[in-house]
């Protein structure tokens, strides 16, 4: 059983079985991580790139380990395109501040969609700001999908960035990326893609997709929080200026001038997250071990069993029914708020999360300020389906 | 017990708020918003020689913010500022965790949501919506 992997899930939660659905927040740890986290400062631990000893080059070997494993994992073309950063944020970050603040004008357009999470939409925005580009949005359907139409009509020569999420983080949408980048490209637009739900759900081929940037989170794929990855093509990146500057992403300092590393050391200042890191590639391992197209399908399956159940409750319904979706249900109660909701799922021991999920423009388009959103993982099960449930209707039996 | 949290009392209040609406000449008011949860409420007061003659709300939030705030337009309607803001202070140290506190009336059907730190702050938006009412002058 995969749910032996995790032993978190054994830990009861206020009494009551753990159902964790709060996947789309972050994941669980398999054992494989913890023991490698464990191992790592028990018996790896040094800073990378600097000991002139034994145990620096160990842990710069395993720490470079994680860059060609993830870089092969995503298909990147060289693990030099593979950059390293705290989590999917600071991926975006470094990207509308390197190549946005450097490469748009007054007058350029910025495409964001409806559904981007806050992190792929505000960066832009404040980038927007500075620059005097204006942000645009691609809007969505009702059904909570692109409207590729109103998408096409949009691309015109002034668009010189596409941000949009491959998984919706609040209502599960998957969207149609691959066609939409050969879409921008058409244009001349660049395409940054937030993939932070994606890689624990998805096979996920950088060169196929043609994208130019995706940003990864290690913590939604199973691996440590604080570490995450910009996945970026090579010409790009070595045509961008640092991000951030200090230590390690330098060739030669003086008064006069610095000069700086070549990729992907140029964006790495500082002593990284080498104990979150090492262990990550714990977590790529995991994932190479499972079939994930199988594990999709069965997280689609138990979350489409629980929208269906769900539904049967009075004044319950589901906001995103959107025909390709990934394993997450963003669910509103006519008879209570989501954060009561979310309340008395908690006493029962289910775990989800309540609120705008970082999304507040797309809750604005439906009208909305909250859901209760239940995302799945790879250790689901219809138990927790069933736990969700029959929480859902004890809140209704309390509200009436 | 979940059922100890969401009893009759904070279903009816959530359900049917007293003091819901606006007044037609407030002495004092404050907007309160919470951005983790999107619970907002607008408080105003009419304030007469320190005595809070008359009060009102308006917003949206969950059943606890919408309960809270009604129970305390009950509560202070009527008091001077010092005695609703010494209130205010009873009941937020009460819930959390403060368990020496004399009885607060209908303030103790909110207690048991010391169990959800995570909510303390809906059940005590409407006391700091008060504080910084009683800090403004408008008009």
């Amino acid at each position: 059983m995969l749910t032996a992997n995790f032993p978190i899930l054994e830990i009861p939660s206020r009494g009551k079985r753990l159902a964790y659905l709060d996947n789309a927040a972050t994941t669980q740890k398999p054992q494989s991580v913890i023991d490698a986290t464990a191992h790592y400062y028990r018996e790896q631990n040094a800073n990378v790139h600097r000991g002139a000893y034994w145990l620096s080059q160990e842990a710069t070997a395993l720490f470079d380990q994680t860059r060609v494993q993830l870089a092969n994992w995503i298909n990147a073309e060289s693990s030099d395109e593979v950059i390293f950063t705290k989590g999917c944020t600071e991926s975006i970050n470094l990207v509308a501040h390197s190549w946005g603040m450097n490469n748009l004008s007054q007058g350029d357009v910025i495409l964001v969609s409806r559904m981007e999470h806050h992190a792929n939409f505000v960066p832009w925005q404040q980038v927007s700001i500075a620059k005097g580009a204006s942000i645009v949005e691609i809007p969505i359907t009702d059904l909570g999908e692109i409207d590729l139409e109103a998408y096409q009509n949009l691309l015109t020569g002034r668009v010189k960035m596409v941000a949009i999420v491959h998984v919706s983080n609040s209502i599960g949408t998957i969207n149609p990326i691959k066609k939409m980048i050969a879409m921008a490209h058409k244009v001349g637009a660049k395409v940054m893609v937030d993939g932070a739900q994606a890689l624990a759900h998805l096979k996920v081929d950088v060169q196929d997709l043609g994208v130019d940037f995706y940003a990864i989170s290690g913590h939604k794929m199973y691996g440590p929080t604080g570490v995450g990855a910009l996945y970026g093509k090579r010409e790009l990146l070595d045509a961008m200026p640092p991000y951030q500057t200090g230590g390690s992403m330098i060739r030669t300092v003086s008064f006069e001038e610095t000069t700086f590393a070549a990729l992907p050391d140029k964006f790495e200042p500082g002593t990284p997250n080498i104990g979150g890191i090492i262990p990550w590639a714990s977590a790529i391992t995991f994932l190479e071990g499972q079939n994930l197209l199988e594990v999709a399908a069965q997280e689609a399956n138990l979350a489409q069993v629980l929208e269906k159940q769900i539904e049967q409750i009075n004044g319950i319904r589901v906001v995103g029914k959107a025909a390709h979706r990934a394993g997450i249900v963003s669910i509103l109660a006519d008879w209570t708020h989501a954060h009561d909701l979310g309340t008395i799922l908690d006493s029962e021991g289910v775990a989800v999360r309540t609120g705008h999920h970082c999304c507040m423009p797309l809750m604005k388009r439906f009208n909305i300020v909250a859901t209760t959103r239940a995302s799945f993982g790879i250790y689901n099960t219809m138990e927790d389906v069933d736990q969700c449930v029959a929480a859902v209707q004890k809140a209704k039996r309390i509200f009436g | 017990m979940i059922e100890d949290l969401y009893q009759e009392l904070i279903i009816d209040h959530a359900r049917f708020p007293q003091n819901r609406g606006s007044l037609a000449a407030p002495s004092h008011s404050a907007h309160q918003y919470n951005p983790l949860c999107g619970d907002e409420v607008t408080l105003q007061l009419l304030v007469e020689n320190g005595v809070i003659q008359d009060i009102a709300f308006e917003g949206q939030g969950c059943a606890i913010s919408t309960a809270a705030t009604s129970i305390m337009t009950t509560l202070i309607k009527g008091k001077t500022t010092e005695e609703a803001k010494a209130l205010g202070q009873l009941f937020r140290d009460k819930i959390t965790g403060n368990a020496e506190i004399e009885d607060l009336g209908e303030l103790e059907a909110l207690v048991p949501i010391k169990e959800y730190p995570m909510r303390v702050k809906c059940a005590t938006l409407p006391w700091h919506a008060l504080l910084d009412a009683l800090r403004s002058e408008t008009t």
